[in-house]
């Protein structure tokens, strides 16, 4: 999947030789498997059981007790509505644009560079350099770049875009710009991953055929660049989905901005309201595995990795 | 743990070997006896389970039923570490971490030899590759590899080197080339060669002894020779050469020969050169074997005569020419004529008839695949 | 005619302008690493190498640094080990439940860092182990694994098992089979993995919050000191840290490039 981009952007085949290892396999995979057992799959159950969790009659903060109480679920989709929305509303857009910006890039550097493979492993280099540096910083210096008294604001005013008593930061869109700019890495190299392996002559032979080069795109190049559109749009989605970083009051957002993250960080970490965490943990969570059995479904698990 | 001391070169004998895959079975009831010493082929298309019975001997998989031994000792359960057994394959398997010098001393070091080194290089000397110890493999070519693959294989002194197709990938020239040394070598150092092969002329070629396989089965196996002159099977004669092949119920007999009738023309072959004696069978004779005349032939009774025909294709090939003839009732018929310049001007849609020896026919145990028995 | 040309200026162009758009913050990081400011690092003051030289002059931001260092590099060392065992398992046998061991650690890299981060501090809040670097480095392990697994699996899969094979034909006993041919042949690919996981551990922030107690990362010390001004020491770090990232990506392209260089002329 587009994960192996993270790895080798060489194309792995699949060596079909496997053996049947009794105990060798066991000795490879069990300690592996523990680890995520222990770590990965009892912290998502703990999640769901504290989702259920009722306040302790003492009234302490912090105490509660093991119960079976949906009702959370209720009080958390009512009362964090705004945020559920804003959360989906700023991953489908900051997705969409994300999409919009690392096509022509990836299409560039997977399919026009092939024949410079000097300058292709450069521009591929660049694309990932901004994760090189903390991600945090990133976006400060995004803030600082479009603060209040920054030119960019200046100019907008002068245009008129924006009002004199209104600002960049803090707006929807100055979110939706950060999660946008952060997570194109995500989206550009599964796109390149694909576009990488898309075999130039079907272009070719599309054109000898007398498709118009708008026809190739639509008929021949897009619909086999789905798979990586899907595994790119899903691995910038989700994690947009769950971030709280770009839209907290520090960062690019205000206190009109905020998302799922910030509420469930807020909960745990501030209010120690650990159901009220857990249950929006565990929406999140409910979410994403619909999204990730729908991509199953259709393409199976020996890709995924 | 060290490989046993080798039994230079020791018999190999698979017995009652059977080998089942999920959905299919590669091997089925195999029985093979490969005298110590000999350059042994294992002949058959792809699929036929030439390369399976390889890597059951070497120990790279295991049969579902059956033993294989070497040198009298039951090596079936052992681990392909184990035993005195190694191979040259088909993609050589050079470690490519590694210098041609150290991918040769390899075994020689698992077997804690004293000497490697000098072992190695004389291996080296012995492919003629003694300058490129320090080489990685893939700077050298696929000839090259292939030598530093042998040699690898053949320093450890095997009682038995199997070699899986091991010039597949070489040009036209460097494998005759190849098939020469690898002879040559075989026979100076003694060893018992395994060679895996679908190549017919180069089996022929190089082997004392060809087992032909064909779906899991050896179906005829003896000298190269031997199994040309007289195939047994109708698999066997189409895939050694090529068969013009007869077939039809037995009409006649006496006590030396058998005779069938096809298309109002007599057939006979010698009963100790045919299988089956009664019944539908299959009669063949090999194309160059076969003369063709423009005028009925007076022949003897040791000759068989059929036609008329028509003569509907003509090759040139270099070394002869290639007849096609169609005879109304038998069918298609091929004849070699050597291009010595005697050959007549002939042309296509000429008249002719074909002629053979009775003692160059042969008579298989079984008929072709689509032919309907009785 | 026309539009083909204009493709062919059209995309380049762009494909520039995105670039550059994607390297502004780094450019912006840097030059404010040499920025003569004292405690807020906002307005340019003047241009300096003072923090350069004196990186721990505030001794929080090198004691976090360090931190987050030493919890780089023993989670590095654990995700390797049990991530490159995976995905020798996965890739060269075949078992039961093999969709099911890819799934599951498909999930955690598909699992947002909030769930992640509440889910792992809840679970040792219930079974009473305080924050601070042991469940840090647990964390860390935890979500760097997947990573290790894709990483080494992709050049499992460019191993040829013939080679394997041959070591074995050649008087290799497994264990020699795996130390003298499969670990050499992997390296590369699991060396990749190790400096990918490192990456990922360094930068970590949300998840690493929700379970470091008092403990302060490099990624956290930025975050709390956001709301106050970020010193310019940080950007010194986070600058070295880009440069030392760049230099070996260049430095593994360049010897790859070398290497197939030499191999071709032979």
């Amino acid at each position: 999947m587009a994960f192996a981009a993270f790895g080798s952007a060489s194309p792995t085949k699949d060596s079909g030789n496997k053996r049947k290892g009794g105990p060798i396999v066991l000795a490879l995979l069990l300690p592996g498997l523990i680890y995520l057992a222990l770590f990965f799959m009892t912290p998502l159950v703990n999640l769901v059981v504290t989702s259920l969790e009722s306040p302790d009659p003492t009234g302490a903060i912090g105490a509660y007790f093991y119960d079976f109480n949906i009702g959370n679920y209720a009080t958390v989709v009512s009362s964090y509505m705004p945020q559920i929305l804003r959360s989906f509303g700023y991953a489908f857009a900051a997705t969409l644009f994300a999409l919009a910006i690392s096509y022509p890039v990836a299409y560039y550097i997977g399919v026009k560079l092939r024949s410079r493979p000097l300058l292709q492993r450069l521009m591929l280099t660049l694309v990932i350099a901004p994760f090189f540096i903390s991600f945090l910083l990133r976006t400060i210096a995004w803030k600082q770049l479009l603060s209040d008294n920054s030119g960019f604001v200046s100019l907008l005013h002068a245009t008129g875009i924006l009002g004199q008593t209104q600002f960049f930061i803090g707006s929807d869109a100055a979110v939706i710009f950060g999660l946008t700019y952060n997570f194109i890495p995500f989206m550009t190299l599964p796109l390149f991953t694909n576009l990488e392996r898309l075999d130039v002559r079907l272009l070719e032979a599309a054109s000898d055929l007398y498709a118009s080069p708008r026809k190739v795109f639509s008929r021949v190049t897009l619909p086999l660049s789905m798979p990586g559109i899907i595994s790119g749009t899903l691995l910038t989605f989700i994690p947009i989905a769950g971030d709280y970083v770009n839209a907290s009051r520090d960062f690019l957002g205000s206190s009109k901005t905020s998302m799922i993250g910030t509420m469930v960080e807020a909960d745990y970490l501030q209010n120690w309201n650990y159901p009220s965490a857990s249950a929006m943990s565990v929406l999140l969570m409910g979410v994403i595995l619909v999204l990730v059995t729908a991509y199953v479904r259709r393409s199976g698990t020996e890709d995924l990795l | 743990m060290a490989a046993q001391a080798n039994v230079s070169g020791a018999d190999l004998e698979l017995i009652d070997v059977r080998k089942d895959f999920p959905g299919f079975t590669a091997l089925d009831d195999m029985d093979l006896h490969i005298p110590a010493g000999q350059f042994f082929a294992l002949l058959g298309p792809s699929g036929c389970g030439k390369t399976t019975t390889l890597r059951i001997v070497a120990g790279l998989e295991t049969p579902t039923q059956g033993q294989v031994l070497l040198g009298g000792k039951d090596i079936t359960a052992s681990k392909p570490h184990e035993r005195p057994v190694n191979t040259v394959f088909q993609s050589y398997a050079l470690f490519p971490h590694m210098s041609v010098l150290d991918n040769i001393a390899f075994g020689l070091r698992q077997r804690k030899i004293a000497d490697y080194e000098k072992l190695a290089k004389d291996a080296l000397n012995l492919v003629e590759l003694g300058h490129l110890g320090d080489r990685r493999p893939q700077q050298l070519s696929g000839g090259q590899q292939q030598r530093v693959a042998l040699a690898r294989a053949l320093v450890n002194r095997p009682s038995l080197l199997l070699l899986d197709e091991p010039l597949g990938a070489l040009d036209l020239k460097l494998r005759r080339q190849m098939q020469i040394e690898l002879k040559a070598i075989q026979l100076e150092v003694g060893l018992t060669f395994l060679h895996v092969t679908h190549d017919q002329e180069e089996a022929m070629d190089m082997a004392d002894i060809v087992a032909v396989m064909n779906k899991g089965r050896i179906e005829q196996m003896g000298a190269p020779e031997v199994l040309y002159d007289r195939p047994k099977t109708a698999f066997v004669s189409k895939f050694l050469g090529q068969s013009n092949l007869f077939i039809g119920e037995v009409t006649s007999s006496n006590p030396s020969s058998v005779s069938i009738e096809v298309g109002g023309n007599k057939i006979t072959v010698d009963k100790k050169r045919a299988e089956k004696h009664t019944g539908r069978i299959a009669i063949g004779v090999r194309p160059e074997k076969a003369d063709f005349h423009e005028t009925k032939p007076k022949l003897g009774a040791d000759h068989v005569v059929i036609g008329p025909g028509e003569i509907i294709d003509i090759r040139f090939t270099g070394v002869s020419n290639q007849y096609l003839i169609e005879i109304p009732g038998v069918g298609e018929v091929i004849v070699f004529a050597q291009n010595i310049g005697k050959s007549p001007e002939i042309e296509l849609g000429a008249k002719v008839w074909v002629s053979f020896k009775v003692e160059h026919a042969y008579g298989l145990a079984d008929l072709p695949d689509g032919t309907e028995e009785n | 005619m026309r539009k083909f040309s204009l493709g062919r200026f059209v995309l380049p162009a762009y494909s520039a302008v995105a670039l550059v758009f994607l390297l502004i913050p780094i450019v912006y990081t840097i030059v404010f690493s040499f920025n003569d400011s004292t405690r807020s690092n906002t307005v340019w003051e003047g241009f300096t190498f003072k923090h350069w030289l004196n990186v721990c002059a505030r001794q929080d931001v090198c004691d976090a640094v360090s931190n987050s260092i030493l919890i780089g590099v023993i989670s590095t060392i654990f995700a390797t080990i049990l991530g490159t065992a995976l995905a020798i398992a996965l890739v060269r046998y075949s078992f039961t439940a093999r969709s099911m061991v890819s799934l599951s650690l498909f999930l955690p890299m598909a699992t947002p860092e909030v769930v992640l981060g509440a889910g792992l501090a809840g679970l040792f809040f219930n079974a009473g182990v305080g924050a601070g670097m042991v469940t840090i480095i647990i964390a860390h392990v935890m979500f760097c694994l997947s990573f290790v697994v894709v990483t080494v699996k992709a050049r499992v899969q460019t191993l040829d098992p013939t080679l394997e094979e041959a070591g074995a034909d050649l008087y290799a006993n497994p264990a020699h089979v795996f130390t003298k041919i499969t670990l050499p042949l992997l390296m590369p690919g699991i060396i990749s993995a190790a400096l990918l996981s490192f990456a990922l551990s360094f930068d970590d922030f949300i998840i690493t919050y929700f379970n470091s107690g008092s403990v302060t990362t490099f990624p956290k010390y930025i975050y709390v000191a956001a709301s106050r001004g970020v010193p310019a020491e940080a950007n010194v770090i986070a600058s070295a840290v880009f440069l030392l990232a760049i230099v070996i990506v260049l430095a593994t392209q360049i010897r790859g490039a070398l290497k197939r260089a030499k191999l071709a002329k032979g």
